[in-house]
């Protein structure tokens, strides 16, 4: 794939100002101004090289309407259920799978960013992001089904909820495509995502400041005689480094929040990975938009869709609730499995209230963010309102999810406390769960 | 398929439940709050309502909170169980005093309904039945009751006193958990039925409480009460081995009634706040982050998410009921969520509201002192979060104790 020309010299370029910076003798020699322009300069050459190798989107015809993804679900049967269908069972298994036996052993080690590039051929082998695309353009997705993006999120959230949001990135980058893109642009884009190999793309939404409302967009586009301009930063933008493409949202002239499909050889465009108190091997980035001009056709929706910003937050507050309910049933079980192994005045700290109502709490807790996620998606996914649903279940899951965060780490003592064991990674990436805003959409 | 939506057929249980609570019990709930211990006539009429209720047209309600054995049927379904908790939670918006008094709908008819033959079904069909466990010194702890069974001829001969008897004094049946043999701990704890009159059998007192005073508790002595053999609900053996998991099981399905008493309080409070605070120019939009609304705003979305989730866990509950799955984690999980942010809430709101919610010109300060009663029987919090986590810890009791 293309991106490999991209992402090699930049990697070379990255480790070797990784390698020097590091060194002392820089320093003391007052080299370091000049090394770093050095290395600057390589990194804009490899942009460039990586720009010039680098394909566009074509698409032969637009999607016909007939092979866009349906919209809603109806109800085979009108009852109450809490039962996956076969086929989300079956997927359930099998990440679950992945999610305990890769993911969860490379956790603590990618937690320094550094991915091995086989997990996202390992990810792109489990078929998450092309099962969101309509089968006319080699996808396996016959619908559009939030729930079974929601059960994706849970399942490898379990695994690691940092390297889920990077599995996941393209998928949600998918259905925000398939739920508000125009039948061209499904077309143009959409092929990618069938291919061999991973392919990483994102979605910008948030913004580096301290009361961010992701209906108040600081980020602007402005309409051209060509299409639009594009000037703002994003931050916390998954794969941000190696994505080949994004939607960005941004302020369109007096017509609100809308979003922009945005190619990364774009003239204007930087890149920043962030350092954040977690998540880092999600690759959050920051996004970082100057004068980027756009072509008409990058409105997503052009003039065929109708745009809802507060659709797409919700769909996307679903995602992030569905994420710490994985995240936190991995704290339950751990937790569990080591109050009843910690032995404490000569027996195991389970057999004490004090620890055993802590974890009674943390599963009844957690079931309520489960069950209050589950409704706002199913709700989504049969075309019901569900705005105030996932209003409310984002209010609990920030709330509740940082809680058993914190009493998860408190039951291990010292324990939680140091890297040896899992609870303060979680801990770290639960903080983000309340904050994080247009991650995965579902 | 993943549908938390209530089927079309149970909504409209749950509206008729809602018509009823709203039309027949809103208008007395005061009513009967101020006169404690007296009994509630309108009560007789909705009696033979809620029988033409149950009979009319819908499967479902009717047949008790019998549970769907196991691998009996595969097609998932909702059923009376699901249409029990609905219609308490309903009722109980209208007034949870009022709806713990109603007519044949006592916590023994569970107790007949979950594990009486078909011969004693048939005998005490019809009848009002209350459930009388607690003693003065055995609450949570109901293995350690102290009243007594023995066989005596064809006759059981009751002993002992047993007190917080919902309905006790207005049941036709009280179902009496006594045990067999002292020494035997809790499989020998069995229950019976005792009817009105049985020789023996006398009321003693009726508590004045703090809130569901609509509904009559009473202490009850068994002075070597006798009723027939054939009113022993379940075996007349010690199995040792099966322990206490029978007469235990029962909870398993009236603790999601109780979760259901519970947010239909809640609901009732967080309506009411609802239309107070809207007409007082507050709007809920559900639109701001959090931290950028008014405060009263964000703390009634904070109960709104609790509330929702109270009511999914407990739906959740009877759904594994209906649907033979085992559900003893999940029934404690829905009561003890229930049981805290209902009390929670009816609290908040309360204080919320100001003067107005601590007048009596509403109803927000009784539902306040109702409340707090869910949060206690049927198994206190504490007693919920011990099921829970010996579930979760697959812990014996006598490890976590």
């Amino acid at each position: 794939m293309q991106n490999n020309y991209l992402t090699k010299p930049m990697s070379m370029a990255l480790e070797f100002l990784g390698r020097i910076s590091g060194s002392e003798k820089i320093n003391q020699w007052h080299l370091r101004e000049p090394a770093l322009k050095l290395v600057y300069q390589s990194l804009r050459q490899s942009v460039r090289v990586g720009k010039m190798a680098q394909t566009r989107f074509f698409a032969s015809a637009p999607l016909k309407p007939e092979e866009k993804l349906s919209k809603h679900k109806p109800l085979k049967k009108d009852i109450f259920d809490l039962t996956p269908t076969r086929e989300q069972q079956m997927v359930r298994d099998e990440l679950l799978k992945f999610a305990k036996q890769n993911m969860r052993p490379m956790a603590r080690d990618t937690d320094n960013g550094e991915i091995p590039a086989d997990f996202f051929s390992q990810v792109n082998a489990l078929g998450l992001a092309v099962s969101g695309v309509p089968e006319a353009i080699k996808g396996v997705g016959q619908m559009r089904s939030p729930v079974s993006s929601m059960l994706m999120a849970e399942d490898l959230s379990y695994g690691d909820m940092s390297l889920a949001i990077a599995a996941l990135a393209p998928l949600g980058f998918v259905n925000a495509l398939t739920e508000f893109g125009s039948r061209d642009q499904q077309a143009r884009y959409l092929p990618s995502f069938t291919e061999d190999n991973f392919f990483p793309a994102s979605m910008a939404l948030m913004e580096p400041s301290a009361r961010f409302v992701p209906d108040q967009l600081t980020t602007t586009a402005v309409a051209t005689n060509a299409g639009y301009r594009l000037n703002g930063v994003k931050c916390l933008v998954p794969l941000g480094m190696k994505s080949e493409i994004f939607v960005v949202f941004a302020n369109l002239d007096n017509h609100g929040p809308r979003g922009f499909i945005v190619e990364r050889h774009y003239p204007g465009i930087n890149t920043e990975l962030e350092r954040n108190m977690g998540l880092a091997a999600s690759g959050m980035s920051r996004l970082i938009l100057t004068d980027v001009e756009l072509p008409k056709s990058a409105l997503l929706g052009e003039q065929e869709v109708h745009y809802s910003h507060q659709r797409m937050i919700d769909l996307s507050r679903i995602g992030i609730c569905a994420l710490s309910v994985g995240t936190c049933q991995a704290v339950l079980d751990y937790v569990t499995k080591y109050a009843n192994e910690r032995f404490a005045f000569g027996e195991p700290i389970s057999n004490r209230q004090a620890v055993a109502f802590m974890i009674a709490d943390m599963a009844i807790e957690l079931e309520s963010m489960r069950m209050l996620t589950y409704r706002a998606a199913s709700r989504a996914e049969q075309g019901l309102p569900f705005h105030r649903n996932a209003y409310l279940a984002q209010i609990m899951c920030a709330e509740q999810a940082m809680k058993i965060g914190t009493d998860g780490l408190q039951i291990l003592g010292g324990h939680g406390f140091v890297c040896e064991y899992p609870l303060e990674l979680w801990y770290r990436q639960l903080r983000a769960v309340g904050i994080l805003e247009g991650t995965f959409l579902i | 398929m993943i549908n938390l939506e209530l089927s079309k057929k149970l909504s409209q249980l749950g509206d008729m439940a809602h018509a009823v609570a709203e039309g027949m019990f809103r208008p007395i709930s005061r009513k009967y709050d101020r006169l404690e211990h007296t009994y509630p006539k309108e009560l007789d009429m909705l009696r033979s309502i809620l029988q033409g209720m149950a009979d009319g047209g819908s499967d479902m309600g009717a047949d008790g909170l019998s549970r769907e054995k196991k691998g009996k049927r595969k097609e998932i379904k909702n059923g009376s169980n699901m249409a029990i908790v609905l219609n308490m939670m309903e009722i109980c918006w209208g007034d949870a005093g009022l709806a713990l008094t109603i007519p044949g709908q006592g916590l023994g008819n569970a107790a007949i309904a979950a594990v009486a033959t078909p011969e004693q079904k048939k005998r005490f069909d019809g009848k009002w039945a209350a459930m009388a466990i607690t003693e003065p010194d055995a609450g949570s702890d109901s293995a350690a009751i102290q009243t007594t069974a023995h066989l005596d001829g064809d006759e059981w001969v009751l002993n002992g006193e047993k007190i917080f008897v919902t309905c006790g004094e207005r049941a036709d049946l009280i179902v009496v958990w006594a045990t067999l043999d002292k020494n035997l701990g809790r499989a020998a704890i069995k229950s019976f039925v005792v009817e009105k009159g049985a020789p023996g059998m006398k009321m003693t007192h009726l508590e004045k409480k703090l809130g569901i005073r609509a509904s009559d508790t009473a202490t009850i002595m068994l002075d070597n009460c006798r009723i027939p053999r054939t009113n022993i609900l379940g075996s007349e053996t010690i199995d040792t081995k099966k322990s206490f998991a029978g007469v235990m099981q029962t909870f398993d399905n009236t603790r999601p009634v109780v979760a259901a008493m519970s947010v239909g309080v809640a609901k009732a409070s967080l309506d009411l706040t609802r239309e107070l605070l809207e007409r007082e120019g507050l709007c809920f939009e559900y639109q701001n982050s959090r931290f950028e609304i008014p405060a009263i705003e964000a703390e009634f979305y904070r109960m709104e998410a609790d509330l929702e989730a109270a009511r999914l866990l407990m739906f959740k509950a009877a759904w594994m009921a209906d649907n033979g799955k085992p559900n003893s984690k999940e029934a404690s999980m829905a009561k003890a969520k229930a049981g805290r942010v209902g009390n929670e809430i009816t609290l908040k709101c309360v204080e919320l509201c100001g003067s107005m919610g601590y007048s009596e010109n509403a109803l927000l300060e009784k539902w306040a002192r109702d409340s707090k009663i869910f949060d206690i029987f049927e198994g206190t919090q504490q007693i919920q979060q011990l099921v829970v986590a010996r579930r979760v810890l697959k812990k014996k009791s006598k490890d976590l104790k």
